[in-house]
């Protein structure tokens, strides 16, 4: 008989506990990663009520918020980030927590970290106080971003209770065109759905445009999950799925990975799997796109006019205002020759190696234009070092940007990396809020690392297809 | 854990859509060890822009329940964002929906953080400004809100709302009493046991 279950339940209904009268869900939690920031606070509980970490084995920490991607001489420079890292160093030795430290080369951003060393595998139930957890769920696990409280919870049960969201399949087929990448699709999804057109729900990205990306991509699209308010999102697992996790220090090994593979596939929801609801659109209507406002759904495609405000819904007209006004751009106007201040190529959202040979490539015999600050940030040691193996520093170095050490850097700027006052930064990271990248007036647009590198070059947002040839 | 039927104080009203949690609590007051002193940050950079800003006006200093909009508390799961409220001194949220992750903070910390139509918040809002020292109650039993002698429902997940009302809001403690059950589930799991389960 076949299953009409999608991956989503199948996995959701293995991990349950117990289901409570209320609706709610006790989950067992398969991994669990941590960092600097939201976890100091949770050990604290578990101290105060004399608790010990339930499954040690199943948590691995990491530190990446607040890591200095210049100079990363102990104690940093920054007392409060090194009582921080101090926090963490000493909760994961009190408690048994294997910790990725800054001399681990393991270390790195822990949505980039989870996947390179086999820690993320289809079937799992992973959680993070983080909202992008979702990028976990390019794997075909259900992977969601938690708060403080419940990273107590899990460290001391393994379990939380969470409420059983309702399944929409995002269906995109075709093939990309030219110049449009794993991040354009997101961007475009966020863009049709809204950012809370997801609430309630988890994403499940299906269709011929994601079987045909790599591992690499389909991490970018689940990453921004959150973005669209879904509470996760995932693709089922294939054969990709399974040589990428092949070898990697925390996968399965010998009989047990053939074992783990077929259990893998066997969870994909299969042709007649059963949805809360269907959307779908087609690769080709999507464009290279920029966000150029306040939310990740204030996007449009490179050759596109910023929209009119008398175009809009009245209930949307306010934000719009208040968007254009902060980012001191105007209705209608095309987003092409927004001048930038500053390129930021990293995050876990675009990061990868993937990320940076596709942005080495694009400036490789270009130089950053003399206005703009220009930087890498590579999302762990790992890839940093296979970058660097590959000579992919230097070609930034020689078009004038600076090469860093691994971490989340300018995405949120919790370092010292940070915008200064009103400065206008093309980012390959996943928000667009207002103040998030440092400075409380500093503007945001978000977009695929190739169109950085290109918007590095000329100084200005540019259609990576017409470059290097556009003025 | 107390139980908590209703919460009733003057309220603040910022109706507006998207607030997402980094503007609720910038990254940088993240950089801290405990939650201690988040509440005088609630909302700094766009209180610095905005002269005008609610958070800072002194009528509105002591209300207990913030009207808010649509998508309220979208973005960063950090839990810095309502414990910055609450800090603040908010101790119940009245908006048009929350983003799922900021809902489940609430709870945690025992704010209640329940959905109301936009009218009726336009309109709360509007008798809020004209009188800040009205009374609003929020009745988690009746799922109501009053104030000023009108009364409109509102919405709260069930289980979200008997934890608050039953003083059932200690997630930790109702999960380490099913440790033994946990202990048992674990051994089905297939990746935990070699893939053989
Ligand atoms: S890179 Fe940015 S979005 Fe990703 S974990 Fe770090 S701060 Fe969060």
């Amino acid at each position: 008989m076949s299953d009409k279950r999608n991956l989503f339940n199948k996995v959701w209904d293995l991990h349950t506990v117990q289901d409570l009268p209320g609706g709610q869900t006790q989950l067992f939690i398969g991994l669990h990663l941590i960092h600097e920031v939201t976890s100091p606070q949770a050990f604290e509980i578990l101290r105060d009520r004399k608790l010990k970490v339930a499954f040690p084995e199943r948590t691995i920490a990491t530190v990446d918020h607040i890591v200095p991607t210049a100079n990363q001489a102990r104690p940093f420079l920054d007392d409060l980030a090194e009582q921080m890292m101090s926090a963490i160093e000493k909760n994961c030795k009190d408690f048994g927590v294997t910790l990725l430290d800054l001399k681990d080369d393991r270390q790195g951003i822990v949505h980039v970290v989870g996947p390179e060393q086999g820690l993320t595998q289809p079937g799992m139930t992973i959680v993070c106080g983080d909202s992008h957890t979702s990028t976990h769920g390019a794997f075909g696990s259900i992977a969601i971003g938690i708060g403080t409280s419940n990273v107590a919870e899990v460290l001391a049960t393994q379990t939380m209770f969470l409420n059983r969201p309702k399944v929409r399949r995002v269906v995109v087929n075709g093939e990309l065109r030219p110049g449009v990448y794993a991040k354009d699709v997101i961007l475009f999804i966020i863009q049709k759905l809204g950012v809370q057109g997801g609430v309630g729900h988890a994403y499940e990205f299906a269709g011929s445009t994601f079987d045909a990306m790599s591992m690499e991509e389909r991490m970018t699209v689940c990453n921004m999950s959150i973005e669209g308010g879904a509470r996760c999102g995932y693709i089922n697992p294939d054969q990709k799925t399974v040589d990428y996790l092949k070898g990697r220090p925390f996968s399965p090994q010998g009989a047990d990975f053939d074992r783990a593979a077929a259990w893998w596939l066997s969870l994909a929801s299969g042709p007649d799997a059963e949805f809360d609801d269907v959307v779908t659109f087609n690769a080709a209507d999507i464009e290279p796109t920029v966000t150029w406002g306040i939310t990740p759904a204030q996007s449009v495609g490179v050759s596109q006019p910023l929209p009119k405000v008398s175009e809009v819904a009245a209930e949307e007209q306010r934000l719009i205002k208040e968007a254009l006004e902060f980012m001191g751009l105007q209705e209608g106007q095309p987003i092409s020759g927004t001048k930038i201040d500053v390129a930021f190529i990293g995050s876990c959202t675009n990061s990868r190696m993937s990320d940076l040979r596709e942005a080495a490539r694009v400036v490789k015999g270009h130089h950053v234009s003399p206005t703009v600050k220009a930087i890498v940030v590579p999302g762990s040691q790992l890839v940093r070092k296979q970058a660097m193996a590959e000579g992919l520093h230097l070609i930034f170095e020689a078009a004038g940007f600076e090469w860093r050490e691994a971490g989340c850097s300018m995405c949120l700027a919790m370092n010292p990396d940070k915008l200064k006052g009103r400065e206008v930064c093309a980012s390959s990271s996943n928000r667009n809020f207002k103040g998030r990248q440092g400075s409380p007036t500093g503007r945001t647009l978000l977009m695929s690392p190739a169109m950085v590198a290109a918007a590095a070059i000329k100084g200005h947002v540019t259609d990576i297809r017409e470059f290097p040839a556009a003025v | 854990m107390n139980e908590i039927q209703s919460v009733k104080s003057t309220a603040i009203p910022l109706l507006l859509d998207d607030i997402d949690t980094d503007r609720i609590i910038p990254a940088r007051f993240l950089r801290c060890v405990t939650f201690d002193g988040l509440g005088e940050h609630a909302f700094e950079d766009d209180r610095k822009q905005d002269a005008n800003h609610p958070f800072d006006k002194p009528q509105f200093q002591g209300a207990g329940i913030l009207v808010a909009g649509r998508n309220f508390g979208c973005g960063s799961s950090r839990e810095h964002a309502p414990q910055s409220l609450m800090r603040w001194g908010i101790k119940a949220i009245i908006a048009e929906s929350f983003a799922e992750i900021f809902f489940g903070n609430c709870g945690s910390l025992g704010i209640p953080a329940v959905k109301a139509a936009r009218a009726d918040l336009d309109k709360l809002a509007a008798a809020i400004e004209a009188n800040p020292k009205l009374e609003v109650a929020v009745d988690l039993q009746a799922l109501t809100v009053s104030a000023a002698g009108v009364t409109f429902s509102v919405i709260m997940p069930g289980s979200a709302r008997d934890a608050l009302v039953t003083g059932q809001w200690d997630y930790l403690g109702r999960l380490l009493s099913a440790a033994d059950q946990v202990a048992e589930h674990a051994k089905k799991v297939p990746y935990m046991s070699g893939f053989s389960a």
